[in-house]
């Protein structure tokens, strides 16, 4: 039985599922015929393929709910998390591909290395909150905190990381830090109460004008975070406030600012 | 930062694995906004057929110098040079052009559609090398805001065309009040140029988003909260008053050069 319906409106049947296979960035495209239901997100299918005919299929995943980050992958070309991509939404009138992300050195099969993420953040000026009111508390207006609180949703899945162009295809890791840790960056940035400056890093190592604004990182977020309206423009003004305004820096010379 | 060894796999110019159409709409943009600029460059060279009666088309407003009522400092100026033939939009339209061209909605929509950097997300590009806007010659694109702030000065001048296209001459000489079809066009053509500027990013971190502590001043946080909810709409915006701005020029045109009568509602 061929899969039925197409984009959006298949209730179950079967499909080809075209899973990349091999380790280390060498490997092939193996093509799985399987069974599936209309209530089955793609991370089913993975599984079932794994526990019917691939026992040796990498694959990475945890909380199935969309909220660890784990399960990122490619599906028909773009990055989105397995676990929140229905069947019903998938056109299983060609074969469903699935791959590892691009921009991360791949392990096996659909899981890659995402550990240059981690040294990144390490990397980003810490929370460096002002001085706490005589009480020894510190306040803040809920109007503040709801600017940044959007950025907090982030479940670090780097879906946003491996659509970024400035990665995936020219690979520029060292000199840009990518979406995700912008939005962090403008969460940290943009608080109330923080009184660190990261601009001069976000201008220089971190390569906030890398970003031409393509807002793909912005599709494919699954916590639908506006990354490149909300953070990464933010943050660009505020780098065109401190090194190409030069009224602004006119301003400063007189103010000592 | 830390480099990590990625193998290079690049792929050519439009491989990708997606399935959906995915070209259309770069391909849409590039038809629109190449539409636009092919039209706006002979409309502002052609110099002619720019106004009708009290009606004043948008790419010539403000009229500085020129042969219509609508100018400001009467005829074209004598240093103006013999070899290029006046037009009194070649004055002005360097500002909504410039704000446009570095507005970053249409920099994203652009270097996609005419650079395919990228062509489009997950999708293959031409070039090998990139510098994005940290190096010349897209690093000017950080002037925005100078431009906005200029974009913000024909507000004003956009709505006083639409109260002079409410003022028809009776014939004895006599202005009276009245609303035609050109009213309205000019009209909502500025209501949608206004949601476009206000909503522009750079004008929201001057208004505000360049402030952390928002709440501290009540009308500052306001008009950031307003100018946050035209920019979730700024790609709409911008299309629409594109296409207003463009409509208005061809209504007025059409009506100058006899081809259409304006339609008087009162």
């Amino acid at each position: 039985m061929s899969g039925h319906g197409s984009g959006g409106t298949n209730t179950g049947g079967s499909a080809v599922f075209r899973i990349w296979r091999g380790e280390r960035g060498k490997g092939d495209f193996a093509d799985y015929k399987t069974e599936f239901s209309g209530g089955m997100v793609v991370l089913d299918v993975i599984h079932k393929i794994q526990a019917s005919q691939a026992g040796d299929l990498a694959v990475r995943w945890n909380c199935k709910a969309g909220k660890c980050g784990s399960c990122s992958a490619e599906i028909n070309g773009m990055p989105k998390l397995m676990c929140m991509t229905r069947m019903n939404q998938i056109d299983v009138t060609k074969p469903v591909t699935v791959e590892p992300m691009q921009a991360f050195p791949h392990v096996r099969d659909l899981v890659t290395d995402v550990s240059w993420n981690y040294e990144v953040k390490k990397r980003i000026k810490k929370y460096k909150p002002e001085k706490p009111g005589a009480d020894g508390q510190w306040r803040m207006q809920q109007d503040d905190v709801d600017r940044v609180q959007e950025f907090r949703k982030c479940i670090e899945c780097y879906l946003c990381q491996d659509v970024c162009h400035v990665l995936r295809d020219h690979h520029h890791h060292d000199k840009f830090i990518g979406p995700r840790f912008l939005v962090y960056s403008a969460a940290l940035e943009m608080h109330p109460l923080d009184t660190a400056d990261r601009v001069p890093d976000l201008h220089a190592e971190q390569g906030v004008g890398f970003c031409n604004i393509t807002k793909c990182c912005t599709k494919v977020c699954p916590e639908s975070i506006t990354i490149t309206d909300n953070a990464i423009i933010p943050l660009k003004e505020r780098v065109v406030d401190r090194y190409y305004d030069p009224v602004r820096k006119l301003f400063r010379v007189f103010t000592g600012g | 930062m830390p480099s990590i060894d990625v193998p290079l796999t690049r792929r050519g110019f439009g491989q990708t694995v997606r399935p959906d159409s995915w070209w259309v709409v770069p391909l849409l943009t590039f038809l629109g906004l190449g539409s636009f600029v092919v039209y706006v460059t002979w409309a502002a060279h052609s110099g002619t057929h720019y106004h009708f009666g009290n009606y004043l088309s948008p790419f010539y407003s403000p009229e500085l110098w020129g042969t219509s009522k609508h100018a400001w400092f009467g005829p074209p100026p004598l240093w103006w040079p013999s070899i290029i033939p006046f037009s009194p939009a070649l004055l002005i339209l360097w500002a909504p052009g410039g704000f446009r061209f570095t507005c970053y909605y249409y920099r994203g929509a652009y270097y996609k559609a005419f650079w395919a950097d990228p062509p489009s997300c997950s999708v293959g590009e031409p070039r090998k090398s990139y510098c994005g806007e940290s190096a010349f010659p897209l690093i000017l694109q950080n002037i925005h805001r100078y431009f906005c702030l200029v974009a913000l000065f024909f507000l004003p001048i956009l709505g006083y065309d639409v109260w002079k296209a409410m003022w028809f001459d009776n014939g004895a000489g006599v202005e009276q009040f009245g609303i035609g079809l050109g009213t309205i066009i000019l009209a909502a053509n500025t209501a949608l140029l206004a949601c476009y500027v206000l909503g522009c990013h750079s004008f929201r971190h001057a208004i505000g988003g360049g402030v952390d502590k928002l709440s501290a001043n009540a009308t500052r946080k306001k008009c950031y909260d307003g100018v946050s909810c035209l920019n979730r709409s700024h790609m709409r915006y911008a299309w629409a008053s594109l296409v207003s701005v463009a409509l208005s020029d061809v209504y007025i045109r059409l009506c100058s050069m006899g081809i259409w009568s304006d339609w008087r509602i009162l």
